[in-house]
């Protein structure tokens, strides 16, 4: 009983090489050449699928990218893919397929039984969805749409596939091998250009493949073949099976996804990338990308086996298959013709074609007389019927105005109904960057107006339906664009196939065939068979106020699926415009943005996976050292910093106290060499130093450091860090390490921009330097046994100098700074060295029980001293005043920033302030970081909003004080010494402190200056 | 994906490049002489054209020069690229 419904011969398929596949569980067979949707079809089976909302039965619509129903899970485990659509999924022997978004099957959906799911949804849903109490969205629809409604499974393992990435340049990209696209690529590639031609099908042709028009008395598919063999034949031309222009972007930059394995299993074989994805630059793009019929919309027009026409036309021609027994063909246009046609010729009965046109007159229409197919002209279908599958329409005549229907009733059975209200140009990537439509009243659609850049639209695309048309202006296209990159000029050279006779009558447009009753009353009439969205909806969306075509969109969900509505969108414009009463072309058409068809986010990622490949990271020349000695790592911007070092079997805590009480009782060491470091240079450095700087820095001498402040232009804190003075004309710059590109950026960009007269030249050295910071009572002990050349004494060698010197035989230098409160030091050596010193460090340190610690206790010692860290206690909306940092703030000149602090804002009295925190009931409490304070004791109960007076910006433990401390921006902060605050946390609790001096540990500084 | 031509290293995709606002907008001499009104217009307002816009560039992943472009901020079709201190082509806008 396999294939019942396959024709004897025909098609593109090759009966010799038959495929098993499953379906639900239900082992069936079809042929190479086949996709999915075909090979069902074959079996007779069309349901595959139920409706998002309403849980309708969906067959098999559309035969390519626009069928809105049949989505199914491909595979299992780590490859499984979900929401495949049928209709452009290769078949392949194995392949294993369900259905999504029906439970407990496809065949008998609880939720369409029930009807339990619709009335939650109504039109307006989304939009609705979000001025409810948000409880709602927890508790009723969520848990109900992820049962009910899920579209398919993600994979829970991790991608079994590689996925890759070229970056291509051409002079001409060409997207739709069809007719024009085929022709345009043999125009340019001709003449030498460097062509790209693609196409999402697996094989070349386009509409060729589906149709029986004759190209030079042979079948077009003939002429299509000898194309592709002379382009094959052309040394400068790509050509690009399976590969989706997915979205144009400006300046002739295409993606495209290319599915180089899909078609051969549920996972790549060989090694080979599953899909890759090329990034072109083309000079010229050609894009000859088709058009889609739009089916009419008509009553109860959901039920499987209501298709389009042309596929139904596809199925029979390209696939060989037989999709129904009795047909009822209902179309506005000639082109359905042909499908009566195909359908009959291949000894599908006919029952009729239903045309809403009164009388027409075609090359087609005489054929169909002389066949004898009955034709109901000037009649519309005004309703279907059937379960799972559609049984009959009921036929009436359409009034002259083509909005009501009168007299009899014609019943006629069918278990097929091939639709056609004319075609909708393919305008997606036209429209992508920036192109421009209009809508033309001879196909009744929209084709493009002005495109963007050097891009063509040729053939159907452009609105030109008739083959020979579609060559000649493929031909016209690819000429140009030749031209345009020097080939030849824009006169065709080619020569075009001689095409049959194609004279056609006109279109009546019609968006929504009338019913016998008015519009909500009337059975359900789909515009986006997806989302269930119907020409009622688009009503209410009017009636609600809704003007704008953007508007309706969103509130009713029209086109939301993962089909982004290419079957329905332009029917419902056009319904949406007869609410509306207004012309279709003023309404318009929603915007077309990428991706044309779904991308999976492997092709995005490509080779950049996991933590080492997505994202650069950066590694200090000690960083092994670090790993064996056991230190857990922090992230900070894009180097992996040390966070502290635990030994077996020590608490976090354990370890911060230790490395901590070491540090202020010994001696502790750090890697800094990750803090961003600047050369500076050039007669007028110290000058540029002044402009950077809100200090002074001209008369600090030679061998001399500086903490210094940066700021925005609008007065707002940047950066800080210690610049050293290395001589007359060159200084050293520090930066935070997470700001040192942004600081160097900032730096650049006033010289070269505001003030090109200075001298200077910068220079990136963070990499250049390790750098290993010592700090503790024994500092000094250490670094001498390991550096010569420098008297380490208090009175030669005082805080914030710095000394050239040599530190374990190599060149060195070496500051006294401190960021921790204690005696510090900090080692400056060539990279390469920056481990043999350290070693050398490690060593000397033994007797004095030296201890490396991380960031973490870096963070806890500074703290304690109110030191701030930018990009922490910061966060671009904080000034220097704000800090107390008013003796930072010189007066005798301008730097950036200078302006900003005495606007009205930056002087307001009521600004936030720097201070500490202690807590109150425990003084061990850990306020969170980030944690807002109020002064309202009963925050939770008391009426909102609660004035805020400010929020935590680091909070750490201290075993220094035995008690925990924290810094925080309050208002008017430093006039409110030991006003009590009140923390509220989310689980309720209420954390009560009391405001301090932000300096917590040594305020004289005595440590730091012995 | 905008493809920029850097007057120092030739064509290049956006990738490259930082983006700068506005150009020609001079950071007053003596800011000092500046009301906050106009110090404030400095800082936070652009003319945020429709048509024609001179902007500033910066090649960050190439030779980290700033330059200007004049694009059309409709087509984001760029019209000329020139360097700091050149004077912009067509004239006062
Ligand atoms: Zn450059």
């Amino acid at each position: 009983m396999s294939q019942t419904k396959r024709l004897q011969s025909g098609g593109r398929i090759d009966r010799s090489k038959p495929l098993t596949f499953t379906f639900n569980g239900q082992s069936l067979q079809g042929y190479e050449g086949d996709t999915l949707a075909s090979a069902l079809l074959a079996n007779g089976i069309s349901l595959v699928s139920r409706s998002f909302k309403l849980h309708r039965p969906r067959g098999i619509m559309g035969a390519g990218a626009e069928c809105p129903n049949s989505l199914v899970q491909v595979g299992r485990g780590a490859g499984t893919i979900p929401n495949l659509r049928a209709t452009q999924t290769e078949l392949y022997q194995g392949l294993e397929a369900n259905s999504v978004n029906c439970w407990p099957s496809v065949k008998f959906d609880v939720n369409a039984v029930t009807g339990l799911f619709s009335p939650l949804l109504p039109a307006g849903f989304y939009y609705k969805t979000f001025k409810w109490p948000k409880s709602w969205w927890d508790k009723v629809y969520e848990p109900r749409i992820r049962k009910a409604a899920g579209f398919g499974k993600a994979p829970t393992e991790p991608d079994p596939d590689r996925y890759d990435k070229k970056n291509r340049h051409c002079d001409v990209l060409i997207v739709g091998a069809g007719p024009a696209g085929l022709a345009a690529a043999l125009e340019a590639g001709r003449r030498g250009a460097r062509v790209i031609l693609c196409d999402e099908q697996n094989e070349f042709g386009g509409s060729l493949l589906a149709n029986r028009q004759y190209l030079d008395g042979k079948p077009g598919i003939e002429w299509a073949k000898t194309a592709v063999a002379e382009l094959e034949s052309l040394e400068e031309v790509t050509l690009l099976a399976r590969t989706t222009a997915f979205g144009h972007y400006h300046h002739g930059f295409v993606s495209l996804l290319e599915r180089v394995t899909d078609h051969m299993g549920l996972t790549s074989p060989d090694g080979r990338p599953r899909q890759r994805q090329w990034r072109v630059r083309a000079n010229q793009v050609v894009l000859a990308t088709g058009a889609i019929e739009r089916p009419l919309v008509f009553c109860n027009n959901d039920r499987p086996g209501i298709m389009p026409a042309s596929a139904v036309s596809t199925y029979i021609n390209r696939y060989g298959v037989r999709p129904g027994q009795r047909a009822v063909v209902f179309t506005n246009n000639d082109s359905a013709y042909q499908t009566a046609l195909d359908l009959n010729d291949h000894g599908i009965d006919v029952a009729a074609i239903v045309d809403v046109r009164p009388e027409s007159d075609s090359v087609l229409v005489d054929r169909a007389r002389k066949e004898e197919i009955p034709i109901y002209g000037g009649y519309a279908v005004v309703d279907t019927r059937g379960g799972q599958h559609v049984s009959g329409v009921k036929v009436m005549r359409l009034n002259g105005r083509g909005d009501g229907v009168y007299g009899e009733i014609h019943h006629l059975d069918c278990d097929l109904v091939a639709s056609s209200g004319g075609w909708n140009p393919v305008i997606h990537l036209h429209s992508h960057p920036g192109g421009t439509m209009r809508y033309d009243e001879s196909i009744a659609s929209f084709v493009p107006d002005q495109a963007v850049g050097n891009t063509y639209n040729a053939g159907a695309c452009n609105g030109n339906f008739a083959l020979g048309g579609c060559i000649t202006e493929g031909l016209s296209a690819g000429a140009t664009a030749a031209a345009g990159v020097g080939f030849g000029s824009e006169d065709i050279e080619g020569e075009a196939p001689a095409t049959g006779k194609q004279q056609e009558s006109p279109l009546r447009p019609m968006w929504r065939v009338p019913s016998r009753k008015a519009i909500p009353r009337a059975p359900k009439q789909f515009i986006d068979v997806q989302n269930d969205q119907t020409s009622a909806d688009v009503y209410l969306a009017v009636r609600e106020g809704y003007r704008s075509i953007e508007h309706i969109k969103r509130y009713t969900a029209m086109g939301f699926g993962t089909d982004q509505g290419k079957l329905g969108n332009i029917n419902g414009a056009g319904i949406a415009a007869e609410a509306l009463g207004e012309d279709i072309a003023k309404v318009g058409t929603t915007t077309f943005r990428p991706a044309y068809t779904p991308v999976t986010m492997g092709a995005f990622a490509g080779r950049e996976l996991g933590p080492e490949r997505f994202h650069a990271v950066r590694k200090t020349p000690m960083h092994k050292w670090h790993v064996d000695h056991g230190a857990l790592f922090e992230n900070v911007g894009d180097w992996k910093r040390p966070w502290y070092y635990p030994k077996p079997g020590e608490s976090m805590r354990e370890a911060l106290d230790r490395e901590s009480y070491q540090t202020r009782h010994a001696v502790g060491v750090l890697d800094a060499s990750t803090l961003g470091k600047i050369d500076v240079r050039g007669p007028d450095a110290a000058e540029f130093l002044n402009r950077v700087y809100t200090s002074g820095w001209k008369t600090m001498e030679v061998g001399k450091a500086r903490y210094g402040i940066m700021l925005s232009e609008d007065g707002m804190i940047m950066d800080d860090g210690v610049s050293a003075r290395i001589a007359e004309d060159h200084y050293h710059m520090t930066t935070t390490t997470g700001g040192a590109a942004r600081v160097l950026g900032h730096l650049e960009e006033y010289l070269q921009t505001e003030w090109p007269e200075l001298q200077v030249y910068l220079t990136s050295t963070t990499d250049q330097w390790a750098a290993i910071s010592l700090a503790g009572p024994h500092a000094r002990d250490v670094v001498a046994k390991v550096v010569s050349g420098v008297d380490l004494s208090g009175g030669a060698f005082p805080f914030m100098t710095w000394r050239d010197c040599e530190a374990a035989g190599v060149p060195a230098r070496l500051f006294r700074i401190s960021f921790s409160g204690e005696l510090g030091f900090e080692i400056n050596v060539q990279a390469n060295y920056g481990q043999y010193v350290w070693d050398a460090v490690w060593e000397a340190g033994q007797e004095y029980g030296i201890t490396p610690y991380g960031t973490e206790t870096m963070h806890i010692l500074r703290a304690e001293k109110g030191f701030i860290i930018a990009g922490q206690d910061t966060d671009g909306s904080v000034n220097p005043m704000d800090f107390g940092m008013h003796g930072l703030l010189s007066k005798k000149k301008d730097y950036i920033g200078r302006r900003s602090l005495s606007r009205p804002d930056a002087m307001r009295e009521d600004r936030e302030q720097f201070v500490g925190l202690v807590t109150l009931e425990d003084p061990k409490e850990i306020i969170p970081e980030g944690a807002q304070l109020v002064e309202e004791p009963n925050a939770n109960e008391a009426p909102k909003p609660v004035p805020l007076h400010g929020y935590v910006t680091s909070s750490y433990y201290s075993s220094t004080l035995g008690h925990s401390i924290a810094l925080a921006m309050v208002k008017r902060g430093r006039e409110r010494m030991d006003d009590v605050l009140y923390s509220p946390q989310a689980d309720g609790r209420v954390i009560q402190c009391r405001i301090t001096s932000p300096v917590f540990y040594d305020p004289k500084g005595e440590r730091q200056n012995v | 994906m905008l493809h920029i031509k850097c007057p120092w290293c030739g064509w290049r995709d956006e990738s490259e490049f930082g983006y700068g606002g506005e150009a020609h907008i001079e950071r007053p001499k003596d800011p000092d002489s500046v009301s906050d009104a106009e110090w404030a217009d400095y800082l936070f307002f652009g003319s945020n054209r429709r048509g024609d816009f001179r902007e500033r560039w910066v090649h960050s992943a190439g030779c980290r020069r700033w330059f200007n472009a004049v694009r059309d901020t409709t087509t984001y079709e760029f019209k000329a690229f020139y360097r700091m201190g050149e004077e912009p082509p067509g004239g006062e806008q």
